[in-house]
């Protein structure tokens, strides 16, 4: 693994290693936050000092398919004890997929004093590093949110209509079996929620994970990262994108990539994504 | 009242949701996640086989069934992602609750006990994988009868 700083990335200080966190652990001004996908990890043991801060019950509205609103959460971050000058610190499970997804809901608020842990939660323990089960208590902070802004970082469907009519360019993160359309056509498997398989006519198909070297979880460099995208795929760093995966989750990652590692200015998230496009009536598919 | 899942199964149920701190069931679960065993080299050996593997299960699970002399059957599990402590904990729930047990009564168990052990928060992926662990078992046993 190479420093973070000679990989050439567009914004290299989003990210840092293992080793930054190990010597900012008793760092005031930083809150390091856990989420993943599954919820016994963090109570199995997490970095000391680390809040959790879960995708279902922390960061989405309970009764509409939404995220918080304003209030909602700035009451998230005054119980983590998070204020306008923290640095907040995100890592977790499967390569930092929550941890980005954690992230990307932060950005609807603005708040941009945010990073990420490269190499995720796997290579902390890899790594030997501490985990401990305490769960830390901070005092209550005076975070005031603002209103969540979904313009700059989010797409909704209408949105991504009218980008399929324009003939502008997606990105269908999910397995390539998904993307064909394959996967929902299986025997005895449950389906994933949707009527129809295949995607979004226009999306190149570029599974997530492909931006994540496999040995350590850290991402690749930004040449190997141009190249998956750029090289392979004819995506631009100019380019207007809309990013997708079933729920919004595994794309927001490579939101997080296009964004901040390669400095594309115009990428959103499509939460909706395939579990709203393979259901909505009305809508264009192709496989 | 009759038995949802047969007795051993049930009684693991049971035990979880006697508890009404969350907390609480999560530490019981770690707790069945720390006893989990893989698969003996007897069964199987690296690299599994990908019949045996789990499809949408992110933990990379594998599973094996073998049947007794006596007819009832014996579950085997590897969970090859360390992360995977979901996986794990319901990988040693199966085994302690339907080891022994016969084919029948196995293949009768609803995918429900997934929701009835871990509760109603897991993501849809997550419920995909841990429900496929326990098709899974169905269809190897499917297989052995």
């Amino acid at each position: 693994m190479s420093d973070i700083s000679s990989r050439g990335y567009i914004n290299s200080d989003v990210l840092v290693s293992t080793d930054w966190v190990a010597e900012n652990l008793s760092n005031e001004n930083i809150r390091i936050v856990e989420s993943n996908e599954d919820p016994l990890l963090y109570p199995s043991g997490h970095i000391p000092g680390a809040v959790q801060i879960d995708w279902t019950t922390d960061l989405n509205d309970q009764l509409i398919r939404d995220y918080l609103q304003k209030d909602g959460f700035e009451n998230l971050l005054r119980k983590n004890g998070i204020s306008e000058n923290t640095t907040v610190v995100f890592y977790g499970d499967k390569n930092n997929w929550w941890a980005c997804y954690a992230f990307w809901v932060f950005q609807l608020f603005g708040f941009t004093n945010a990073k990420i842990m490269d190499g995720g939660r796997l290579k902390w323990v890899n790594e030997n590093r501490d985990l401990t089960k305490d769960v830390p208590k901070y005092s209550e902070s005076d975070y005031k949110a603002p209103n969540r802004d979904d313009d700059k970082v989010r797409a909704f469907r209408d949105e991504v209509l009218g980008h399929v009519q324009t003939g502008l360019p997606l990105v269908d993160v999910r397995s390539p079996q998904e993307f064909t359309g394959e996967r929902l056509h299986m025997p005895d498997y449950p389906n994933e929620g949707a009527l129809r398989g295949g995607h979004i006519p226009g999306a190149v198909n570029v599974p997530w994970a492909t931006a994540i070297n496999t040995e350590d979880s850290t991402f690749k460099t930004a040449d190997e990262l141009k190249n998956i995208y750029e090289v392979e795929q004819h995506l631009q760093p100019e380019d207007d994108i809309i990013a997708y995966c079933r729920i919004g989750e595994r794309s927001s990652h490579t939101w997080f990539v296009l964004t901040y590692l390669l400095g594309y200015k115009n990428v959103k998230n499509y939460d909706g994504s395939w579990t709203e496009w393979g259901n909505l009536v009305g809508v264009p598919i192709a496989k | 009242m009759q038995n949802k899942y047969p007795s051993k199964l049930q009684n693991i149920v049971d035990e979880l949701s006697f508890f009404t701190d969350q907390n609480d069931k999560i530490s019981l679960l770690i707790d069945y996640a720390e006893k989990y065993k893989p698969v003996p080299e007897v069964i199987a050996t690296r690299p599994f086989s990908d019949e045996h593997k789990v499809e949408y299960c992110e933990s990379e699970a594998y599973v094996w069934v073998k049947q007794n002399n006596d007819g009832t059957i014996k579950l085997y599990f590897a969970i090859e992602n360390p992360q995977g402590v979901s996986a794990k904990a319901l990988a040693a729930i199966l085994d302690e609750g339907l080891s022994g047990e016969t084919s029948e009564t196995i293949l009768g168990v609803s995918t429900d006990v997934v929701f009835d052990l871990f509760g109603q928060k897991l993501s849809m992926g997550k419920n995909l994988g841990l429900t496929g662990i326990l098709q899974l078992v169905q269809r190897e046993i499917k297989k052995v009868k």
